[in-house]
């Protein structure tokens, strides 16, 4: 049967009978490299357009359809535009800084890509402590957006930098504390075990209503974490132009866009494999042939599909709301969703040591 | 109480959001709702009063009503109008006044309309053409009166 | 010479920074220049620069005859322009003591009633933009849409119109005006209950707007505040009501007053103004008098000798026109009182204290249009 796992085991089989085991490592993590980056390369395309999609229609609007069918082109037109522009640097600005960030940004990113399941058995590193490993290396970008408004020598760069750093410290504890009820509710930080775990139904139906509140304050946070409007305190368009990229072009600019594309498919992957059971297809109860059914769509279509599910939620949310004022998005954060969060950490061990859960 | 208006403070709060992202949803699954105009492929319905620039009517005899008299130069607030003038020998021997170049500047055009209320022959009126770009300024200074154009007899 | 950083270090106490909001910035809507001192995020300090639109329009006026200055008017406050063109018109009259057909004035509140549901649209959805939404700017513009449609077909132009002549309105109206306005009624009923689920209602928007930009009853007064900001500081100030011009005193409507202070009430204020819009273009678009749409007037207008003036309540505040004559063709000199100036001056006033998100907020809720400001 067709299946990304014995792909993947056929092609180990493969190298090993041809090289010699250190040769072997070396060839899969170029492959593995390849794929990471070509797989960032077609997310940026494709997040791009659904967002100027999404906008659009929300908007009574078409959106982009000029190049290509239905404008399926426009950003490979926007890319090229990005890439061929001048890259310019500030007066005064701190140079070795400057040029870091945006990849500093990006580096993290593709960090966060390496304890992804994308498939059963489909993963660059099933490590032990998976989901910290990703509260851990995600908070490492603010690093990055600090970096940049600091160096680019504009003050609206630096009001948006010290924004981010606020809101990002703020907001890692709820999406912290919503990441820990799964934890607990699994009882492993591993995300394959995690997925496992959901083999008879997913955590979002399994873990009641405690699950329900984890997951609605993992999307609050994550939307906050990864900058996007309603949170989009650094960037905040009508107040500080452009926030912390004000004076980016080109393709550094380019890659701060395509970063926060990524951070938001990551953060996603992240939410569809904690509680909705990542690459796991729908199962019902005992109702084997719609569980059969389920089961002949691949587990990286059910990846995929929860996945963008809610990136189109997060970019719903992005062409509703009003923006938060800095002082109200940290009263949100620590008087509503710090407090909800630290109780429903209660309910969920309750319910988890009860064994309340299906 | 405390407890109570704390949850219900958040329940409202969440309540006005989904009513918000319910609205915006609607329009996302309807796209008929669209109004996109697509402008080149699809021409606009340019209404028959529409001011778009001056021009000085001819009848199929190549005959205009202009007779020089300058009432839309004196009537015009920016200077978009020049009458040059010229002197016609008429049948019977005379001199009369006539109109030889209508100079008009499309680019200092606020299209007012007052040219064409000053106007006492109703020679000129304004025109729906919306599409005057250019690439040479100089081309927008146009010369209203047809070549070889003259009056229209009767017309004083 | 200073450079830049000294003179920054110079003009600042400590731990306070300036920030240049503007000429260039999407929350300014035109050629507005802020230099804001901060402390923080906290504002200390707003001064507004201006000029950078000026484009003399009171000097240009002195060359130009009565007829001819109503047009440059159109330019002032773009989105009102029905408006400042009645403005000037009514000075006009008011000196040659012209008495103008029942029709010319149905026409004329018609117009202005349009311009300001038209107006109070783009500052709905310009105000929606600054505090971060960005959906309602394009619902708002469909609807807005509706209404310079209905001008083109009339007036022939859609955002200056130049309509209004000394002595009535230029052309008749267009016979599809009735139907046109009936089913832009019926559609802006039915999205306005949209406008409000987008934005009114919205949690984030509403704690946007609460209790910032306060404005008491007295700073309004004394900053001479008009139009819908002095009516939500409390402020009984509509020129309809007051001084009622046109057919204002013969027709229901209510003038709104808030005694919120703040941004939220501002927008109440609006709001509600685009709902009392509504219902005059309601009681008169199946009432137009039969008639002649503009009375008799010589070709060259020539008031006689003295000074004159009239207001008009645009929908951003009171309009003045203040005109003396030497009995010429031309006025001598003309000078208008534009509301958003004196709007403007209130701003400061406002913002310190807030942060920046809460100015544009502020900003946002007392609609301003640069060319009104610098004319």
């Amino acid at each position: 049967m067709w299946s990304l796992n014995e792909i993947v085991k056929s092609t180990d089989l493969k190298l090993n009978e041809l090289f010699k085991p250190g040769m072997v490592f070396f060839i899969e993590a170029i492959i593995v490299a390849l794929l990471a980056i070509s797989l960032f390369a077609i997310l940026g395309l494709v997040l791009v357009l659904m967002e100027r999609k999404v906008s659009s229609f929300m908007q009574v609007r078409l959106g982009p359809n000029r190049v290509g069918p239905k404008g399926m082109f426009q950003t490979v037109a926007d890319t090229i535009k990005l890439i061929v522009k001048e890259g310019m640097t500030p007066d005064n600005a701190d140079r070795f800084l400057f040029h870091l960030a945006p990849f500093l940004v990006m580096i993290v990113a593709m960090i966060l890509l390496a304890p992804l399941p994308f498939a059963n058995g489909f993963q660059i590193w099933d490590i032990n402590i998976g989901v910290l490993f990703v509260s851990a290396v995600s908070s490492v970008s603010v690093i990055g957006i600090l970096m940049a408004g600091w160096s680019s020598n504009n003050k609206y760069s630096l009001l948006g930098a010290m924004r981010s750093g606020a809101q990002i410290v703020s907001y890692e504890l709820s999406a912290g504390f919503s990441i820990l009820a799964i934890v607990i509710l699994s009882g492993s930080l591993t995300f394959s075990d995690i997925i496992q775990s959901q083999a008879n139904g997913w955590w979002l139906f399994k873990g009641h209503i405690p699950a329900l509140i984890a997951f609605v304050i993992f999307i609050i946070a994550a939307t906050a974490e990864t900058n996007r409007a309603p949170f989009d305190m650094a960037e905040a368009e009508s107040e500080l132009t452009a926030g912390f990229h004000t004076e980016y072009s080109g393709m550094k600019f380019a890659l701060f866009f395509l970063a926060e594309y990524v951070n938001v498919f990551i953060v996603c992957a992240i939410g569809a494999t904690l509680f909705l059971g990542g690459w796991m297809p729908l199962h019902f109860g005992d109702n084997t042939t719609f569980n059969h059914v389920m089961d002949y769509i691949p587990g990286i279509v059910w990846f995929f599909g929860k996945t963008f599910f809610l990136i189109f939620i997060m970019m719903w949310f992005r062409w509703t709301f009003p923006r938060l004022r800095i002082d109200q998005l940290l009263n949100l954060e620590w008087k509503y969703l710090l407090p909800i969060s630290l109780i429903n950490l209660l309910l969920v061990t309750v319910v988890a040591i009860s064994g309340w859960h299906f | 109480m405390f407890l109570i208006k704390y949850i219900k403070e958040v329940f409202g709060a969440v309540k006005s959001l989904a009513i918000g992202m319910r609205r915006t949803l609607s329009y996302f699954v309807r796209p008929k709702e669209i109004i996109t105009q697509q402008y080149p492929d699809e021409r606009p319905v340019i209404a028959e009063r529409f001011r778009g620039e001056v021009v000085l009517m001819h009848d199929e005899n190549n005959e205009h009503a202009c007779t020089g008299c300058t009432a839309c130069e004196l009537a015009c607030p920016n200077g978009t109008i020049k009458i040059v003038t010229k002197f016609d020998t008429t049948p019977e021997g005379k001199k009369k006044k006539a109109l030889d170049t209508f100079v008009y500047r499309l680019e200092m055009c606020t299209m007012c309309n007052l040219c064409v209320e000053a106007c006492p022959t109703s020679a000129i009126k304004m025109d729906t053409a919306y599409e005057h770009s250019v690439f040479d300024r100089n081309k927008l200074t146009k010369k209203l009166n047809n070549e070889g154009s003259k009056i229209r007899s009767g017309v004083e | 010479m200073y450079s830049t950083t000294e003179i920054v270090k110079q003009s600042t106490a400590e731990g306070e920074m300036v920030i240049n909001i503007g000429p260039q910035h999407p929350a300014t809507h035109g050629v507005l220049h802020f230099v804001i001192t901060l402390n923080g995020e906290t504002i200390k300090k707003v001064e507004p620069h201006l000029g950078y639109i000026h484009r003399s329009i009171e000097k240009m006026c002195e060359s130009l005859s009565y007829r001819q200055f109503v047009y440059v008017t159109s330019r002032m406050d773009y989105l009102s322009s029905h408006i400042n063109n009645h403005a000037c018109c009514l000075v006009t009259e008011q000196a040659l003591q012209i008495e103008l057909p029942a029709r010319a004035l149905v026409i004329r509140v018609l117009m202005d009633e349009l311009t300001r549901l038209a107006s109070h649209m783009l500052w709905w959805a310009s105000m929606a933009m600054d505090i971060g939404a960005l959906t309602p700017f394009f619902h708002a513009f469909r609807e807005r849409e509706m209404i310079t449609d209905i001008f083109e077909d009339t007036c022939g132009t859609r955002l200056t119109m130049n309509y209004m002549v000394p002595g009535g309105v230029l052309m008749d109206l267009h016979p599809d005006f009735q139907k046109k306005v009936h089913a832009f009624i019926n559609q802006f009923k039915t999205k306005l209950p949209e406008y409000d689920e987008l934005v009114t209602d919205n949690i984030i928007f509403q704690n946007r707007t609460k209790g910032i930009g306060y404005l008491s009853r007295e700073s309004a007064i004394s900053y001479g505040c008009t139009g819908p900001v002095a009516r939500a500081s409390g402020v009984s100030c509509d020129v309809r009501k007051h001084f009622p011009y046109a057919i204002y005193d013969k027709l229901d409507f209510k003038e709104i007053i808030d005694t919120g202070c703040d941004s939220w009430a501002r927008y109440k204020v609006r709001m509600q103004e685009m709902r009392q819009s509504l219902h005059i273009i309601e009681q008169l678009i199946d009432n137009i008098p039969e008639g002649d749409f503009q009375a008799k007037t010589k070709a060259v207008l020539k008031p006689p000798k003295g000074e004159f003036y009239s207001k008009v309540e645009t929908a951003r505040g009171e309009l003045g026109v203040y005109i003396v004559s030497e009995g010429a063709t031309t006025p001598y000199r003309i000078k208008f009182r534009s509301p958003g100036f004196s709007n403007l001056s209130a701003l400061e006033h406002m913002a310190v204290g807030g942060k920046i998100g809460d100015f544009v907020a502020v900003m946002g809720s007392i609609d301003l249009v640069i060319p009104d400001i610098d004319r």
